[in-house]
């Protein structure tokens, strides 16, 4: 009863979805008898997506393993949290939260969003309406959540184990709301065009939009990034994996696009850029999609692999960028460029971030997509990080160095004299901490550079806070500044990580010992523990630093039964200058354990900065929706007090 | 933008489209090919995983007769489920070798209770060391081993009804 009510609720939001896209297009062509209707059908099928997938999560907490997803995804003995996160830890469930977020916020912008033109606004949930329809065909059609079996199963087949882990049961909604929030960036850029109405306003009121679809962005890329750190047992951070390269796509699309929708709200310029950026940074999650559903490129933790739905994808995906695309060559051209502005401004400084992250974007892309492109000339290779590390440097660092000065320089044109005191100390901690680190350990390029730019990048950051009173600087400028320092701080624990790490591979007896980086480990055992589902084998080591007070670490060898599989939990010892990473391996023959030992100095920071930049982008949002509640109140107070001079007027 | 700009994205998108279009309609090789296939098992000698069972070692597999080699644990659920299609295949003359992996004697002895056993010997790892040395990652696999005891075939997870003519036909090659 439960599965038919959350699949008749998705029936009839596709019914809603149908008639948004309707009478929004109907408004376009004059014609208004449904445009009544536009604005409370979004409303509904929000809703109406959002309870069914509270259906979903009802059959998964009550394990109905009359639900063939349940019976393929769930087990009665999986402790409860994980139940619920089984729900969104497949193919279908994720589809159905995807649709989810999107209904949602189209429902959101529909109820509270009311400073666009009215037709803007119909074409922008009409486009919303669209995308959604061709995602609730896909669930209704290929992906049904809800299907029943005709016998239910005695016992469910479980979830894969790597993702029974706190961090990843959450990591995926967060990454979610974060792919499908773009939609509606997407939505406001095709409004826009089909009505013309690219303006400043348009602008702002994208921008909070972009905003927090940027910062849960931000935090699932940061908390999956640290998830395979803990959980893959291989010690690093990021592998450029298509899937991680997934999700930062869109990331590097919609920071150009928060970006460029800064200059277009306050500047004006910059309007077919900023549309093109809006229809990217959706694009990027829909490709995104597409190549970690369809099978198309071999991934580590590529999941739901099927060809047939990776046509249903693909089809959505010349559907909707196909075709915004085409519109956007049709009427960009109408759309006229806005306001001119010198080279050396804030609009020039923030143009080039934006080329730059655009060719990083580039660069991801056309390393993901490689391979798909030699495969059809019968040649398989793997693109890794030799390939990804410099290509991006070579953008990414010119990209840091500006950020450290663009923030100084004044709209529209602006003198180098003016800011060439703080350019001077920027790049004179730059090249002295080069130079320092450089003799002292001679860390290799890469690290030395990002080293060195990170410290500078942390100084320069708060540089458009001198001489300023603190408590009247706006909020949005605090968030720029905490998220250019977060960018520092992440910076400097990946290039710290790349230069420091020590690592070592050693065979223990029980009661044996070995060095790493000041610390001594000792072996103590390896015992058999039992977790509620799942059987593993536990080192127990005891590291003491410098001869000080030892501390235990319990790395395990899991086994999980249902389904069956081997995991590595790797034991983390953090410490302000770093972390300790320990991962038992296997038992050699003659009966001593493998023991894989890593020392990561300020490893941390790398997530703790990505969260500084989420931060950032909370600020902001605060920040801009604050300064509009604040511009709307005065213009009703203008607006009032013109009523009132017209009426003294009149009597 | 000049004018022919703003039609990059779509060309560079189409072709995109082409790409991956055509590599969705390429059949792709879903077959693990595991590295151990073409190998001769690990150097082995187990002992047994319950009172009344012969424990199992390498040499066992040398007598120029193919045979399966199990690797299962009475808790591990897929185990149920593939235990009547083992059943089948002893009854088809195959002999099946068992590894418990991680087990208690008396928990094997009462998963065999309930289940049957079709095992001509089983040999008990209790810290997965040769599970992880034969390439195998969870419970159950099975490999088809000729007569010499080189690994022939690895099927993954439980063996369902419809797998048992294939390993028969495995079987019958590594005979050959």
């Amino acid at each position: 009863m439960i599965a038919e009510l959350g699949l008749a609720a998705l029936w009839l939001a596709a019914a809603l979805a149908a008639l948004q896209l309707a009478g929004g297009a109907l408004a376009q062509r004059g014609e208004t008898p449904l445009q009544p209707l536009v604005r409370p059908a979004a409303i509904l099928q929000g809703l109406l997506a959002g309870f069914a997938f509270v259906m979903l999560l009802w059959v998964f907490a009550v394990t109905d393993l009359s639900v063939k997803l349940v019976a393929a995804n769930s087990h009665s003995l999986k402790p409860m949290i994980f139940k619920i996160a089984g729900a969104w830890g497949n193919h279908e469930g994720s589809m159905l939260l995807w649709v989810t977020v999107m209904a949602l916020a189209g429902g959101l912008i529909a109820l509270i969003e009311r400073r666009l033109p009215e037709r803007t606004m119909q074409a922008t949930l009409a486009a919303q309406g669209f995308v959604a329809l061709g995602f609730y065909a896909f669930l209704l059609f290929s992906s049904n959540p809800f299907e029943r079996l005709p016998v239910p199963a005695p016992e469910g087949l479980g979830l894969n184990p790597l993702l029974q882990d706190i961090g990843l049961a959450f990591h995926p909604p967060t990454l979610y709301i974060g792919y499908v929030g773009l939609s509606v960036a997407f939505s406001f850029a095709v409004g826009a065009l089909l009505t013309r109405q690219v303006t400043p306003e348009f602008a702002r009121v994208m921008r909070p939009w972009v905003l927090g679809a940027w910062v849960f962005l931000t935090i699932g890329i940061t908390a999956g990034s640290y998830w395979a750190y803990y959980e893959l047992g291989w010690g690093g951070w990021w592998f450029w994996d298509p899937v991680e390269n997934a999700s930062l796509m869109p990331w590097l699309a919609a920071t150009a696009l928060l970006h460029s929708a800064s200059v277009l709200a306050a500047r004006d310029a910059l309007r077919a850029w900023t549309i093109m950026l809006g229809v990217v940074a959706f694009s990027m999650s829909m490709v995104g999609t597409f190549l970690v559903r369809s099978g198309v490129l071999t991934s580590v933790h590529a999941f739901a692999v099927d060809p047939e739905r990776g046509s249903f994808i693909l089809a959505l995906l010349a559907l909707y960028i196909g075709g915004a695309l085409l519109v956007f060559a049709l009427r960009a051209g109408s759309v006229s460029e806005g306001q001119r502005f010198a080279a050396l401004s804030r609009e020039g400084a923030l143009v080039f971030n934006n080329v730059m992250l655009s060719a990083i974007l580039g660069i991801v892309l056309l390393g993901t997509l490689y391979p798909l492109l030699t495969e059809a000339f019968d040649v398989r290779v793997s693109v890794g990080p030799p390939y990804f590390n410099p290509a991006s440097a070579i953008f990414a660092i010119p990209m840091l160095l500006v950020m450290a000065v663009g923030p100084l320089l004044r709209w529209r044109g602006d003198k180098f004299e003016r800011i060439s005191v703080p350019v001077a100390i920027t790049v004179a901690i730059v090249v002295t901490v080069a130079l320092i680190i450089g003799v002292a350990t001679a860390p290799g390029l890469l690290p030395l550079l990002g080293l060195a730019i990170s410290i500078g990048l942390a100084v320069a950051s708060f540089w458009p806070l001198k001489g300023r009173r603190l408590t009247r600087v706006p909020l949005a400028t605090w968030g720029m500044v905490i998220a250019h320092f977060g960018i520092a701080i992440a910076l400097f624990g990946m290039a710290s990580e790349g230069a420091f790490t020590k690592e070592r591979l050693i065979a223990l007896a029980p009661g044996g010992s070995t060095e790493i980086a000041g610390w001594q480990v000792t072996l103590e055992g390896v015992d058999p523990v039992a977790g509620p589902n799942w059987t593993a084998l536990e080192g127990h080591l005891l590291a003491a630093r410098d001869g000080g007070e030892p501390v235990r670490l319990d790395p395990q060898a899991r086994n999980f039964w249902a389904p069956p599989q081997e995991t590595t939990e790797s034991a983390l010892l953090t410490r302000w200058d770093g972390q300790l990473y320990a991962v038992l391996g296997d038992r050699a023959s003659d009966g001593r354990w493998q023991l894989r030992l890593w020392w990561k100095p300020f490893v941390t920071l790398i997530w703790y900065g990505g969260l500084l930049v989420a931060l950032g982008g909370v600020l902001a949002i605060i920040g801009r929706v604050l300064s509009d509640l604040k511009r709307r109140r005065i213009r009703v107070l203008a607006a009032e007090r013109r009523s009132e001079q017209a009426m003294g007027a009149v009597s | 933008m000049i004018r022919w700009q703003v039609w990059v994205p779509l060309a560079l998108f189409s072709a995109f489209l082409g790409v991956a279009g055509y590599q969705l309609s390429q059949p792709k090789d879903e077959f693990i090919h595991s590295t151990m296939i073409g190998k001769p098992l690990p150097q082995f000698d187990l002992p047994p995983a319950m009172e009344g069972v012969d424990g199992a070692a390498t040499t066992n597999f040398q007598d120029g007769k193919p045979r399966l080699l199990n690797i299962w644990a009475s808790w591990c659920l897929p185990c149920i489920a593939e235990a009547p299609h083992l059943e089948t295949l002893k009854q088809q003359g195959v002999e099946i070798i068992g590894v418990a992996i991680r087990d208690r004697p008396e928990d094997v002895a009462a998963f065999l209770e309930r289940n049957g056993n079709p095992y001509s010997r089983i040999g008990s790892d209790a810290v997965s060391a040769i599970q992880f040395e034969i390439g195998s990652s969870g419970v159950p696999e099975t490999f088809v081993i000729d007569g010499k005891g080189v690994i022939r075939y690895q099927h993954i997870g439980d063996i369902r009804e419809s797998d048992v003519p294939m390993l028969l036909e495995k079987l019958r090659e590594a005979g050959e």
